[in-house]
């Protein structure tokens, strides 16, 4: 049985963890509602950008000379897979989740012959697929750790996606990242990116009212402004959801941490406080001895 | 003067969600005025300013836009901003930036199109930089 001395360390030791565990679920309670806020502050800017690009998209997709964005470059050969996950762990399975949706969509892609490569965006994904993946992955992008997701990440991630994609180095691109549900749900998503999926647009032109628009410069260019704008944000909204998956994730994570260091400390007190009371039973059973032997 | 609702929206947040008289929009072919029944237009933005009358005649909102997209429809305006601040929190500096963005831009423009649009659009920073800068 172990000393008192080494169970009282022990305790000691499983507190300052519950400590630091503890102060992260909170840390990440914060974060995660500013990072909720700022995925709801987004959503306006994507829903008008699908409205508007819906309505051009349907009336020049079938249009010759689309724009390659939209129309692709009629081949599925070859695969870029863009995971973005985040720069730390401890935040369960986050990280683990989204890298392994990739890794079977890879593994299922090169079965079929295709070909793949990786874009990653975050440290832990890039971790994890380098195993495997090594020589594949063309870069990986780091976030800083602490700053929050802006428009100009997004931004910068685009343009790397567009000009392998201009340089016809992939036909499809698909970005991996995890929706927020809820604190305790975070579902791995896979979204096509390249070429854009368009929704069809809701029945009747509504919106516009029956009345004719004009475009200004024409209808194909400002088409062809848009759809690469179109990529960053849904790479901006892929990484919102997932700045806001990461801490729900962390934050339960380190709630049950927390319960676990607390269930933990419980039974080593129970355990100290035992052997404690057999030590006094024997010091006092060796002195009543020693009264007797007298 | 009949109002209408405008809305201002970048990536990141919502800007300006209300009913005004008139706005002024830097279109990518000249500015143009936006009062209440326009025509239904798209336009594509230059970087510019954005000036926003909620009522006739007053003092106009000002706000920096650095390129995007105006949808003029019966239900109303609304811009699509890459990035928008109002114009009294710009920082000079951000200007700065932005131009020297572009004229890397210009000089690893890799074909003619690009370069042209690249010069085009330092041009429009050059010319925001004169005006507020």
């Amino acid at each position: 049985m172990a000393s008192l001395k080494e169970l009282r360390n022990r305790i000691a030791s499983v507190k300052a963890t519950q400590k630091i565990t503890k102060a992260m679920q909170m840390v990440a309670a914060a974060k995660l509602r500013r990072a909720q806020l700022a995925a709801e502050a987004a959503r306006p800017f994507a829903q008008r950008m699908e409205r508007v690009l819906s309505n051009l998209a349907t009336s020049l997709k079938d249009a010759p000379g689309a724009p390659l964005l939209l129309s692709g470059t009629g081949s599925q050969q070859r695969h870029l897979l863009v995971v973005a996950t985040a720069e730390r762990g401890l935040c369960g399975g986050f990280n683990s989740s989204i890298s392994r949706l990739a890794r079977d969509r890879a593994n299922k892609l090169l079965a079929e012959g295709k070909d793949v490569q990786f874009l990653c965006v975050g440290r832990k994904g890039a971790d994890v697929l380098r195993r495997q993946f090594g020589p594949r992955i063309r870069e990986v992008i780091e976030l800083g750790a602490n700053k929050q997701v802006g428009y100009a990440d997004a931004e910068a991630i685009a343009a790397k996606v567009l000009a392998l994609y201009q340089a016809g180095e992939f036909d499809v691109a698909t970005l991996f990242f995890s929706s927020f549900r809820s604190v305790i749900s975070q579902v791995p998503t896979a979204q096509q990116i390249v070429p854009a999926e368009i929704p069809a647009v809701e029945a009747g032109a509504e919106a516009t009212g029956g009345a004719i628009y004009e475009y200004e410069p024409s209808e194909e260019e400002i088409l062809e402004d848009l759809l690469p704008k179109n990529v960053a944000i849904q790479i901006f909204k892929g990484l919102l959801e997932n700045a806001a998956s990461e801490q729900g994730a962390r934050m339960s994570a380190m709630d049950s941490a927390t319960r676990n260091a607390g269930e933990m400390i419980k039974k080593l007190t129970l355990n100290y406080n035992r052997t404690r009371q057999a030590q006094i039973t024997k010091e006092l059973i060796e002195i009543i001895s020693g009264a007797e032997a007298l | 003067m009949d109002s209408f609702p405008f809305e201002l929206v970048s990536p990141e947040k919502l800007l300006i969600s209300e009913d005004v008289q008139h706005v002024v929009v830097p279109g990518v072919e000249g500015e143009f005025g936006v009062l209440a029944h326009h025509a239904p237009f798209m336009s594509v933005l230059k970087p510019g300013v954005v000036k926003v009358y909620k009522t006739e005649g007053g003092e106009p909102q000002k706000l920096f836009v650095r390129g995007g997209f105006a949808d003029v429809n019966p239900k109303g305006l609304t811009i699509l901003a890459d990035e928008a601040t109002p114009l009294d929190q710009l920082d000079a500096s951000r200007i700065d930036v932005l131009i020297a963005d572009a004229q890397e831009d210009v000089v690893e423009a890799k074909t003619d199109d690009e370069r042209l649009k690249a010069e085009i659009r330092l041009s429009h920073f050059r010319q925001l930089k004169a005006v507020h800068g």
